[in-house]
């Protein structure tokens, strides 16, 4: 899922603080499953934004609203006829969330309230780590199911690198050294043959903007 | 191994069978050409090459392509160490071209060091390619003379390519199979780690000797004369992927107050003794950090000087 993280409350203050008539758009997917920008949360950035504002004279009308998932345009319908009471919108979706809804409503000012960390998965309840760059091409079939590209912190393609701390990388002994897993995994598979080989540079995919038709729908999209 | 690859001083000493003798020298941290010029100095005659680090530890410092530039019109040869970190492939080639037409002919080719370690640890790094993928990007440009492209270079780097090792971090037992991809990549030469490990060394060379890849590469040890019981202590407990054994740290203590440094390049001689006849040793990389005035005394009492002619 992607994982994001609530930006600190001062921030937040400070993108709404032109506007006296806020909704705050929860979504309520992988946001929602991270503990940043479901419907609880909603409530309690409104709280907060609610309380600050009057201490400082200048309270708000804030509303809350959460949507089943803001990257899906149709689920950003049911906000029509809501929009137009309010002066700027906070989203707190993924940043392709908080995307489609400044798209679907040009008009008004949409303001992050997350910062969208990464592609993850959940180790425990409220404990995400990243998995995966989407780098566009995939070689965990090469490597034990370990991604070097997001758990080695230089992205190297063939063997740890000298800075290797026992069995930790050398930017933190938290962190497990990839290429020491890979090697450990592949061995008791008896699949080191695997990295013997040398990997040739990576042809990187994610550096334009990337869109996907599935073949089936490549004349749906022709006529739109 | 039959014509000269690059024709530098570094490849004919280890082509001819000579026991190399390298140094290092760290560009400085501004444009001071002067004192640079200076730590070279102590280098003059001593060494068959100068590493000149690419901003190590990830600390802003002159270019190493500069640096080694300016070593060029000093008279010294250089080993021009690149990094991944900081450049995509566009501008190692680039690089790499640029090098070898200011009269460069050593290339030391290195992941390098993560920023997080550094002096902007917030910035953004490349890695575009590894190390590995770096090696065979010099090796293919220098002897097919192309870009991956497949475009034609127009007059091809000839450069001797070296490449890292360390023998010590883990997991041990891959870590020869790395070596041995880096000389399948196109690796001439290779300078090791720091080795205070004497017998982890010997376990690891003899598994390089057996594998035959002393036969396809030559391998300069790396040494580090420790200049005091703290810094023997900050290598063994914050430098990863070092492996300083208690016992050395004691040697250094049992020195007493004083007589730390001494002792430290006592044990660097004893090393550099072993090294001359350790089978698949062909040479050895001193890296006495800071520490180039003090390189010709350590040559002299190594039996190192004078350097071959060649």
């Amino acid at each position: 899922m992607i994982v994001a993280e609530r930006k600190p409350f001062e921030e937040i203050k400070a993108l709404v603080k032109d506007f006296n008539r806020v909704l705050t758009v929860g979504c309520g997917t992988c946001v929602a499953v991270c503990l940043a920008g479901g419907e609880k949360e909603v409530g309690i950035l409104n709280t907060e934004l609610t309380i600050a504002r009057k201490v400082d004279g200048n309270p708000i009308e804030l509303g809350g609203v959460t949507v089943e998932r803001q990257c899906d345009m149709e689920f950003l319908d049911e906000l029509d006829g809501m929009i137009d009471q309010y002066d700027a919108l906070i989203s707190l979706a993924c940043g392709a969330g908080i995307q489609f809804l400044a798209e679907r409503f040009p008009d008004k000012p949409v303001l992050p309230g997350v910062n969208t960390t990464f592609i993850g998965a959940n180790r425990d309840v409220g404990w995400y780590e990243e998995k995966c760059r989407a780098c566009g091409n995939c070689c965990l079939g090469l490597t034990g199911g370990i991604c070097p590209v997001t758990m080695c912190a230089k992205s190297l393609f063939n063997g740890p690198c000298g800075g290797t701390n026992h069995e930790s990388c050398e930017i933190s002994p938290d962190q497990p050294c990839a290429w020491h897993m890979i090697y450990e995994r592949l061995s008791k598979q008896n699949r080191l043959d695997s990295i013997i080989e040398i990997f040739p540079p990576n042809d990187w995919l994610n550096t334009t903007p990337r869109t996907i038709v599935q073949p089936a729908y490549k004349e749906r999209k022709a006529a739109r | 191994m039959d014509a000269l690859k690059s024709g530098s001083r570094l490849e004919k000493v280890l082509k001819a069978g000579h026991f190399a003798f390298t140094g290092e020298c760290g560009p400085p941290k501004g444009a001071n050409v002067s004192h640079l010029k200076e730590k070279l100095a102590h280098l003059k005659g001593v060494v068959d090459a100068v590493n000149i680090t690419d901003n190590q530890t990830a600390v802003v410092r002159m270019s190493s392509l500069a640096a080694s530039a300016i070593m060029v019109g000093e008279n010294l040869e250089p080993n021009y160490q690149l990094v991944c970190r900081d450049r995509n492939r566009l501008a190692i080639m680039s690089d790499i071209l640029g090098a070898y037409s200011l009269g460069i002919r050593n290339i030391l080719c290195l992941s390098g060091d993560h920023q997080k370690f550094g002096n902007h640890p917030e910035a953004k790094n490349v890695y575009d390619i590894d190390s590995m993928q770096l090696i065979a990007l010099v090796k293919k440009m220098r002897d097919e003379g192309v870009f991956p492209n497949g475009e034609e270079i127009d007059e091809p780097p000839r450069l001797f390519i070296g490449a890292a090792c360390n023998p010590f971090a883990d997991p041990f037992e891959y870590r020869v199979y790395r070596l041995a991809n880096k000389i399948k990549a196109g690796a001439d030469f290779i300078q090791t780690q720091c080795i205070y490990n004497m017998d982890k060394f010997r376990e690891f060379m003899k598994m390089a000797v057996d594998m035959g890849l002393c036969e396809k590469c030559y391998i300069l040890a790396g040494v580090t004369p420790m200049k005091s019981v703290r810094m023997a202590q900050y290598m063994a407990a914050q430098v990863p992927g070092m492996d300083v054994p208690e016992a050395l740290i004691n040697r250094l203590k049992a020195a007493g107050k004083g007589n730390y440094a001494k002792e430290g390049i006592k044990i660097a001689l004893e090393q550099i003794e072993e090294f001359k006849e350790m089978e698949g040793v062909a040479g050895v990389h001193l890296m006495a950090i800071e520490w180039e005035h003090r390189v010709p005394e350590i040559a002299e009492q190594a039996n190192v000087l004078p350097r071959p002619e060649v």
